[in-house]
């Protein structure tokens, strides 16, 4: 018996489940051509750099950047730019955080045995069996309780005044991102002897040594797919965000959810496109790099 | 001390798990706690807690009241049982079509050749690294009258000279529930993959060995070693889906209320966070019941972790 062989129809539910996967981002990126300004429905791709007359006789101007009119149009709104760089400070920041805090709690409970540790392994799993909208809320009223009392307390005025912003936003996703670095690493950790770093040790390293030369080495790849997994998280994050983002620390999710509750142009569409190329080119590498170097371990 | 340190594992081990201990503890814990005993509170005409105990938040979500209309003593409003009910029965239906579509997929994968399977499953994390908001956004654009779909049937129906009129998708019920399925698939395909792959191919041998047809070793030895996959995936979608509120929000427009937007419109419409704590711990509560009896009886695979 093959054991490659598929019957014809786990291949067509295959092929139709890859179809429904893609057919709304393929429409997605069509639509940020669009020659239409209120993007209900497809007219047609944008002229590339001439004008183009339409069948009821109006006039489509052509675009200084042809048919990336709105990708121009894009990268001259400032609103776009500021909300990328929130996200992208607020993903890097929580993601080195969460990595190297989390990392230490998987070594810990791994190797260690301690007072508080089936306190700090149950804790891990609150984020993924309680609704992200219970923890936003949450956190809303600790930060809103605790900003409240710490302004009062301390009379602070102006802009020293405490409020919510990107530091809330930093500190909450950091909350919900480290217990899945902490899992993933301690899934890897499980894997791997400690005979090594016993023999190590045995040579007459130190713990700083042998964590250095090899105990680190060994769990890297573990590490990476969990800091990887977290900042992806922090990226996508929408319901925390939304609960503890203030005046000035939109990120794009948010951004985005404001337009379509108001009036979407075409530009939405192309600020979609250029975040899934993004994002898919980075990965893209990232995974590239993670095989040339296991090609290299093994 | 130092000294002291490098010779007390249990020290060492405390201290490397403190920062991570200590942070979940400030933000999700306290947090928990605070919400409980908002919950109790009661709201102040500006929209502030004041801090008493009192049940009204949870009696009123029953929808219990003494105050009727027709003179009655007490009636019963299901206004938010509904709300409750309803999201219940989206959260079991979109993980039942979840689990419908993510299993052949995996399945597939699972069997492909092992130099493909890796293309495979990247191409199933592609959509996911997409924005979740923008996700939602590509099925309104699919799902509206002039949308995609109904242009796609009125041309196939031209074609077969059926008169067609465009169908009206999007803010009604089936639109939340295709935009859940849709946004949650991911969460299900990897886990069933996971624990797909484990299984040793001398099994799929031992059983043709013994006279099984194809038919017969799914159901006897594939589809019982991949129920860890499906318990951990059911987790990682049905908790979400009980919580969610945008896609309700942006594909339901005002007609689909969910528990998410009922909470969601508590902190910020409505201003009364009394009665949104109560709301978010019956759905923290409910949840953690149904996950409590599912993984009890199927158990908490370690498969959670692989997607």
């Amino acid at each position: 018996m093959n054991p490659f062989r598929r019957s014809p129809f786990v291949i067509a539910a295959a092929i139709f489940v890859y179809t429904f996967l893609y057919a709304p981002i393929i429409i997605l990126i069509l639509y940020s051509f669009n020659a239409s300004r209120t993007n209900v429905t497809f007219e047609g791709f944008i002229p590339a750099f001439s004008d183009r007359i339409e069948m009821d006789g109006s006039l489509v101007k052509a675009s200084p950047c042809g048919p990336f009119h709105w990708y121009c149009d894009l990268a001259n709104n400032d609103d776009v730019a500021e909300a990328a760089g929130n996200t992208l400070t607020i993903a890097f920041t929580a993601t080195i955080i969460a990595t190297i805090i989390g990392t230490m709690a998987a070594l810990a409970l791994q190797r260690y045995n301690f007072k508080m540790k089936p306190f700090s392994q149950l804790s891990l799993y609150i984020p993924i069996v309680i609704p992200e909208i219970v923890m936003g809320i949450g956190i809303l009223t600790l930060f809103s309780q605790f900003f409240g009392w710490a302004n009062e307390a301390f009379s602070l005025q102006g802009d020293a005044r405490l409020s919510l912003g990107i530091v809330t936003v930093t500190v909450s996703h950091i909350a919900f991102m480290v217990p899945f670095v902490t899992l993933v690493v301690q899934a890897r950790l499980q894997g791997f002897d400690k005979s090594f770093e016993e023999a190590a040790m045995d040579l007459g390293a130190n713990e700083w040594t042998t964590f250095r030369r090899v105990t680190f080495p060994m769990i890297l790849p573990g590490v990476l797919s969990g800091a990887l997994l977290a900042f992806t998280l922090s990226l996508d994050d929408f319901v925390i965000t939304f609960f503890t983002n203030g005046p000035g620390s939109t990120t794009l999710p948010i951004y985005v959810y404001g337009l379509l509750r108001r009036i979407i142009t075409p530009q939405v569409n192309a600020l979609s496109t250029v975040w899934i190329l993004v994002v898919f080119t980075a990965v893209l590498l990232l995974q590239i790099l993670q095989s040339r170097d296991s090609k290299q371990h093994s | 001390m130092l000294q002291r340190l490098r010779e007390s594992k249990s020290a060492q081990g405390t201290l490397l798990a403190l920062p991570t201990t200590v942070w979940l503890f400030v933000l999700l814990i306290i947090p928990l706690i605070l919400t409980l005993i908002v919950s109790f509170g009661k709201r102040s005409p500006d929209g502030d807690v004041i801090y008493t105990f009192t049940l009204d938040n949870y009696i009123r979500l029953s929808g219990y009241s003494t105050d009727c209309p027709d003179g009655q003593t007490a009636c019963f409003d299901p206004l938010y049982v509904g709300i409750l009910g309803r999201s219940m029965s989206l959260a079991f239906n979109t993980t039942f079509f979840v689990i419908t579509l993510a299993y052949p997929l995996a399945y597939f994968i699972a069997r492909a050749h092992p130099k493909q399977r890796n293309m495979y499953l990247f191409m199933v994390l592609i959509p996911l690294w997409t924005n979740f908001v923008i996700r939602v956004y590509a099925w309104m654009m699919l799902l509206r009258k002039e949308g995609a779909i109904n242009i796609i049937i009125g041309w196939v129906m031209n074609l077969l000279n059926i008169p067609f009129t465009p169908l009206e998708m999007l803010y009604t019920p089936g639109a939340v529930l295709v935009g859940m399925v849709y946004e949650f698939l991911p969460f299900m395909i990897l886990p069933i993959y996971t624990s797909l792959e484990k299984i040793d191919n001398s099994l799929y041998e031992a059983a043709a060995d013994l006279g099984a047809n194809a038919v017969k070793t799914f159901l006897r030895v594939t589809l019982p070693l991949s129920m860890p996959g499906v318990v951990a995936g059911t987790i990682l979608v049905f908790i979400p889906v009980m919580g969610t509120f945008i896609v309700s929000d942006i594909l339901g427009g005002r007609q689909v209320i969910l528990v998410g937007n009922l909470i969601q419109r508590q902190f910020l419409d409505a201003r009364d966070p009394t009665f949104g704590s109560a709301a978010s711990l019956i759905l923290m509560v409910l949840t953690l019941i149904v996950t409590y009896f599912y993984t009890r009886k199927f158990g908490f695979g370690e498969e959670i972790v692989a997607a």
